[in-house]
């Protein structure tokens, strides 16, 4: 279980239950539980979506779409039974927020895939959990037959005559399958492979009905909105970037830790003050600033304000969340390598620039990093990078080739340093550093 | 739906609305690149060559994936698109083993002509490859999984064309890989589909791998010898030392009626030809043992017996059985050689389906019976006994296709939950036996129902189900040997009351049909004709024949048991297995047996003369559909000889005129061109123009295409189009009989042959294929195979 970390600066929302117990269904029901979904049912769909509208909440899964929008794509009539996912299935390097929310507050999640499917018009709703979040599934389900038994889920919820199941789903261990329609295939009980697209799956998704797929973040704050108002969300973050959202600072910071900031809080703010500064007295080197997927900023590409549209600006993305913050004692070549390592084995294989290219620069970096790398391999990491780049069938590619290709650009000096048959220089450094 | 205006490369067109981006690029002869997409099977998007500009999309779009829409601008050969394509080539190409000199796909592999089109020969990337050692799954299917590139072609095609969904992916990323049902195995159907289907050389095939290169080979398109549904394979052959070897089957002319499909004896069991124990020579039974002897001993030996038998007892002492497996012309010029120059309606064949029944019941009935290709496009289908699964597989494949691609309405009645039960709209299961009383019941006959109700299949079910079918026009009725004799009547009769419905009868081998429609019958003449009532054939053959039906083949037997039988012409036939006769019956008769191979029957024969088979001769082949389709020869092996070619050296021994049994003429063969130098295709076309017009004189009695010439001027049904035929496309025959009520059917004498997929009759046994996977001790045995996986 994560420790729980503080700043003044933090504005709870998301993590205004957590450490407070609110697992227990009884203790949720003291801290405003379930009235978010009561009121839902009261206001009807139409005022759900334009609250959400209203709140610029955006994805916290990675791209950051407009939830309300999202919702409202999905037909009023539909053929089909219509479907709420909540995607759980967090493995984005450097990104660990939605297990604390499931953790710590598995009924806030549950109440959101409720308050979305009276969005909707869906009566059912799947909470898939990532393979290895084995513990927190255990939480979930506890919590799923809590709620059933006091009838806030199953038949004619809270007497509204309003049916809404929930059930949980636990993935087999693969990153890819948080990619929605490769989430949407697993769910059906196949190989983790995302679809073509369109249709998109407000039109046709899990079982060929329309289907709403949010993040557990992004659907853990949709009570609060329900509750507080759209417009009270909006005014937390930057315009179009409503609320606050959990940080998950990590890497080479003296605390770090998730913290929940609003949007827009300024990325070296967040490094020095937040995050204590860096380590032993270290010199901030670069940052990951949404996952590791995301273009990463030299140091002196920190003044920016954390949220879609000004990250977008300073040539990267906010992404999952996820700060990753390197000092000065990192090889960007091995930082390269090891997210490549990530995206290789996490590579569905399904279409051929991902499959091969990712195999193809985790071999060239793992040769390179120890000691035989030659010229042409700092040309072959960015041609391998720049083909892959828009060109595969779902995203994960462009998240093995953005890091690749803004490191390569923006150290292309550390990749030098390595040739010739030199081992990597700040290894050696910190191999000397180390008493004998 | 108005059709959607879009800009490709700068030429304007319309297509109509769905058309996916790649086909519309297609339609105006710009190709765009690409692997995965397979028209017919499912969308992938997966290999990414057919990336595109189009405008107002930052990212290069699939083409293979996207539906084009009004006003789309599209750009195929600009930098972007062609730096992508070339990418992915590298891609593809890093892992790749590059061992195109040894690879059975060398030469004809989509990877190596995308590679010289779109150009990626220089190799970037000096790290090791992933390797992987080629696996063997089934007799025959072999997988490579380094050659492999990933295309879902093959997990596609026999997921969603075979419906056996045996392949699968397993593993993901770079260690992702094809995998059979059994995980180190394959249990299948063994089709081969995949192996066609792959554009590289990750699947070859036990039958050819390592054999030789494809540009080694001549390659004849020609029809399958074995079931009846008459697929066009195309032979690989190659010189060898007795003439020819037949090496590769495969359908790389997708032009037959049968697309795409082949089931592993069109693709595979072409090598019974090649089997050790093949006749070489002629052999004579001399002193109760064979031996050798040239082929003028054996014509002169067969003409003396036959002549001295004819004289002493008439001809009504001699039979003659044809075959299912010779050609047209063959039959024809048998029964001719019977009736004409033997004096005898003596003449059978193994029946395996009631034709004459069917033509009778068809009597008067213009367009009445469907084609293969029919058979693909109707809006409905009932299917009533037969499993074509096992016996019929391209019906099969059309059925199913049809059901998925057109959505058609298939509508099964059947003794056993065949396996098409899966496609069908309705599967009705009814007591074995009872499909006659079915018929009844659809006739209008309701107390027909009780032998069919039982469990869920109630009376009202029954009832709702024809109601149903009387609903659906242009439906396609199709039964299986089941049905015979009157029960055709009715099922007729019921079809009569259905706008613009068509039957189609199943026989069981590749020339049934032919050999009814070409009058192997004691009773009628070709096209059906009561041998009473040929006067078009006496006329024509200007000689008066025999107008009293004949012996029936099991008449014919117990007439040789009983001594009034003295002669016995067998031509490609095995009664003596198929129906099971005791050998003594047939110790005191003259027998003349057609083979390739020693035979149950042949072995009873005093004169065995070595065969050619189908793939050894020209002629034509009708489907049980009743589609006529050109056999085309794949060359000559020095030891055999066609039929029709040893039919007429007896009859010339036999002193008769050549000129009557075969109109051939004499002229001067015309110049194709050649005195203006004119180039080989153009002189082929030529070719096949003069002599579809009659104008190409036939200037041997050896030439089957002037036996052709008087079938189609003579047989009923037979008047198709001989440019379309010559040129290698099917023409669909119509079956009529002149007068329905003379016809005596004899439906006991029908025997169906019950092959599954891996059995052939005789002829089946001589393959080695075939037996592998029979043999194949990793498979189910054939009582206990559940082919059907799970999905
Ligand atoms: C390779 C890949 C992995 C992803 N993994 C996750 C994930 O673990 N969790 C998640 O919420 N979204 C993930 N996403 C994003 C989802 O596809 C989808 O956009 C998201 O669940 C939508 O929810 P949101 O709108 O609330 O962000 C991933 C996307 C890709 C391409
Ligand atoms: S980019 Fe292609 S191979 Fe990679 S995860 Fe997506 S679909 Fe699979
Ligand atoms: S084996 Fe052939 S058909 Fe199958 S995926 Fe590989 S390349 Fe494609
Ligand atoms: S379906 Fe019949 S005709 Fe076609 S390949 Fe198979 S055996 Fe030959
Ligand atoms: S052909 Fe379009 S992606 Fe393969």
């Amino acid at each position: 279980m994560a420790d729980l970390v503080s700043h003044p600066d933090e504005v709870k929302v998301v993590s205004r239950r957590f450490g407070q117990g609110a697992a227990n269904l009884d203790r949720y029901l003291e801290l405003d539980g379930y009235k978010a979904v009561q009121k839902a049912l009261s206001i009807g769909p139409d005022a759900v979506i334009n609250e959400m509208k209203a709140s610029n909440l955006r994805g916290r899964g990675g791209a950051g779409f407009p939830t309300g929008m999202k919702w409202s794509f999905v037909p009023k009539q539909a053929p089909k039974p219509k479907y709420v996912l909540c995607n759980g299935d967090e493995s984005e390097p450097g990104t660990c927020k939605d297990r604390l929310i499931l953790e710590h507050d598995p009924h806030s999640v549950i109440e959101g895939v409720v308050v979305a499917g009276i969005a909707v018009g869906s009566h059912t709703g799947y909470i898939y959990i990532r393979g290895e979040y084995r513990y927190l599934s255990e939480i979930m389900q506890k919590a799923l037959a809590d709620a059933y038994a006091r009838g806030f889920l199953g038949k004619n919820i809270f007497g509204s005559g309003y049916d809404f199941d929930v059930y949980w789903h636990g993935g087999a261990g693969a990153y890819e399958v948080g990619e929605e329609s490769a989430l949407m295939e697993s769910l059906e009980g196949k190989r983790g492979v995302p679809r073509i697209r369109p249709p998109f799956p407000a039109v046709v998704g899990l079982w060929g009905g329309p289907t709403v797929i949010n993040n557990v973040e992004t659907l853990a704050s949709v009570p609060h909105i329900m509750l507080g108002g759209g417009e009270w969300y909006a005014s937390l973050g930057t315009p179009k970037n409503g609320g606050t959202r959990l940080f998950c600072l990590s890497g080479h910071v003296a605390k770090p830790g998730v913290y929940e900031l609003p949007l827009g809080y300024n990325l070296k703010k967040m490094i020095f003050e937040v995050g204590g500064g860096i380590r032993d007295g270290n010199k901030l080197k670069a940052v990951t600033p949404g996952g590791s997927s995301t273009p990463v900023l030299k140091a002196d590409e920190c003044d920016v304000g954390m949220d879609f549209d000004q990250l977008m600006k300073a040539g990267s993305m906010l992404g999952s969340g996820g700060v990753v913050v390197l000092d000065d004692t990192t090889c960007m070549v091995k930082y390269l390598q090891r997210i490549m390592m990530f995206y290789q084995h996490e590579s569905c294989g399904w279409c051929i620039p991902c499959r091969e290219g990712t195999d193809w620069l985790k071999k060239t970096l793992n040769r390179f990093h120890a000691g035989g790398g030659v010229e042409k391999d700092i040309g072959n990491i960015q041609y391998l990078a720049e083909n892959m780049l828009g060109r595969t069938f779902c995203p994960l590619g462009d998240a093995a080739a953005m890091p690749a290709i803004s490191i390569v650009k923006k150290y292309r000096n550390e990749f030098e340093d390595h040739l010739n048959g030199r081992p990597c220089p700040l290894e050696a450094k910190a191999l000397e550093a180390v008493p004998a | 739906m108005p059709d959607v205006n879009i800009t490709v490369d700068g030429k304007k067109l319309a297509v109509p609305a769905g058309t996916l981006l790649i086909e519309a690029c297609k339609s105006v002869g710009i190709e765009v690149p690409s692997f995965c997409y397979y028209p017919g099977l499912s969308l992938q998007g997966a290999c990414r060559m057919c990336l595109v500009k189009i405008e107002k999309m930052p990212k290069l779009q699939t083409a293979c994936t996207t539906v084009v829409t009004e006003g789309m601008v599209v750009s195929t050969e600009i930098d972007e698109v062609r730096q992508a394509r070339k990418a992915m080539l590298e891609l593809l190409l890093a892992n790749h083993p590059l061992d195109c000199p040894v690879c059975d796909a060398g030469g004809e592999c989509e990877l190596q002509d995308m590679t010289f089109s779109y150009g990626a020969a220089e190799s970037k990337l000096i790290d090791i490859k992933n390797h992987k050692d080629e696996q063997q799954w089934s007799p025959v299917v072999y997988f490579d999984r380094p050659r492999c590139i990933m295309c879902y072609r093959c997990v596609r095609i026999c997921g969603e064309g075979m419906d056996v969904w045996a392949l699968g992916t397993a593993n993901r990323g770079s260690a992702q890989l094809i995998m059979p049902n059994h995980s180190d195995y394959l249990e299948c159907e063994e089709c081969g589909m995949c192996i066609d289907i792959c554009p590289v050389g990750a699947l070859t095939s036990g039958a050819y791998r390592y054999k030789t290169r494809p540009w080694e080979m001549k390659h004849v398109g020609t029809v399958c010898t074995h079931c009846a549904d008459g697929c066009k394979t195309t032979l690989g052959v190659r010189r060898s030392p007795t003439g020819m070897q037949i090496v590769r089957g495969d359908n790389r002319d997708k032009s037959g009626i049968n697309g795409d499909f082949l089931c592993i004896k069109g693709r595979y069991a072409f090598d019974f030809a090649s089997h050790d124990h093949r006749i070489q020579q002629p052999l004579i039974r001399r002193e109760g043992r064979h031996v050798p002897a040239s082929y003028d001993q054996a014509y002169e030996h067969i003409a003396l017996r036959l002549k001295e038998i004819r004289e002493q007892h008439g001809g009504h002492a001699i039979g003659v059985i044809g075959s299912t497996r010779t050609s047209n012309e063959e039959s024809y010029l048998l029964q001719k050689f019977a009736r004409l120059l033997l004096g005898t309606n003596n003449i059978d064949h193994h029946r395996t389906a009631d034709f004459p029944s069917f033509a009778g019941a068809l009597a008067r009935k213009k367009d009445a019976t469907a084609s293969m290709r029919d058979v693909f496009n109707a809006p409905a289908i009932l299917l009533i006994g037969n499993d074509p699964t096992e016996q019929h597989p391209l019906l099969a494949w059309q059925i199913r296709n049809n059901v998925r691609l057109h959505r058609a309405r298939l509508y099964v009645v059947n003794s056993s939950p065949i396996k098409l039960r899966r496609q069908a709209a309705s599967f009705t299961q009814i007591p074995a036996g009872s499909e006659p009383q079915l018929a009844a019941f659809l006739a209008g006959d309701d107390s027909a129902a009780n032998a069919l109700a039982s469990g869920e299949i109630t009376r009202e079910a029954l009832a709702a189900l024809r109601d149903k079918l009387r609903g659906e026009p242009n439906l396609i009725i199709i039964f299986g040997s089941e049905l015979r004799g009157s029960s055709i009547d009715s099922l007729v009769r019921f079809g009569a009351a259905i706008s613009g419905a068509k039957f189609v009868c199943l026989g069981d081998y590749a020339n049934s049909r032919g050999a009814a429609d070409m009058g192997l019958y004691p009773d009628l003449l070709p096209g059906y004709v009561p041998v009473g009532s040929g006067a078009r054939f006496h006329e024509e053959w200007g000689a008066p024949v025999p107008t009293e039906p004949g012996m029936n083949l099991l008449q014919m037997v117990d007439a040789a048991k009983a001594g009034r039988l003295k002669a016995l012409y067998i031509v490609g036939a095995n009664p003596v297995a198929r129906y099971n006769l005791d050998p003594f019956a047939l110790s005191k008769t003259f027998i003349v047996a057609h083979d390739m191979f020693l035979t149950e029957t042949a072995l009873l024969a005093e004169v065995i003369l070595p065969a050619a088979n189908a793939y050894e001769k020209s002629g034509t082949f009708t489907n049980t559909c009743g589609d006529l389709q050109l056999l085309k020869k794949a060359g000559d092996i020095t030891t055999v000889k066609s039929d029709f070619e040893m039919l007429l050296r007896v009859a010339d021994r036999l002193g008769f005129d050549l000129r009557q049994l075969v109109p051939f003429r004499q002229a001067e063969r015309a110049d194709l061109g050649q005195s203006r130098g004119a180039q080989s295709g153009e002189a082929d076309r030529h070719a096949i123009w003069l002599e579809a017009h009659g104008l190409e004189p036939k200037l041997s009695p050896f030439d089957p295409i002037a036996m052709l010439d008087e079938i189609q001027r003579l047989v009923p049904g037979y008047d198709v189009s001989r440019v379309e035929l010559l040129a290698g496309n099917d023409q669909h025959t119509s079956i009529e009989a002149g007068v329905a009520s003379s016809i005596a059917s004899q439906p006991e004498l029908i025997l169906p042959a019950n092959d599954t997929l891996f059995t052939s009759g005789t002829l089946g046994r001589y393959s080695r294929t075939l037996n592998s996977v029979i043999e194949n001790p990793r498979r189910a045995p054939a009582d206990k195979a559940d082919r059907e996986v799970v999905v």
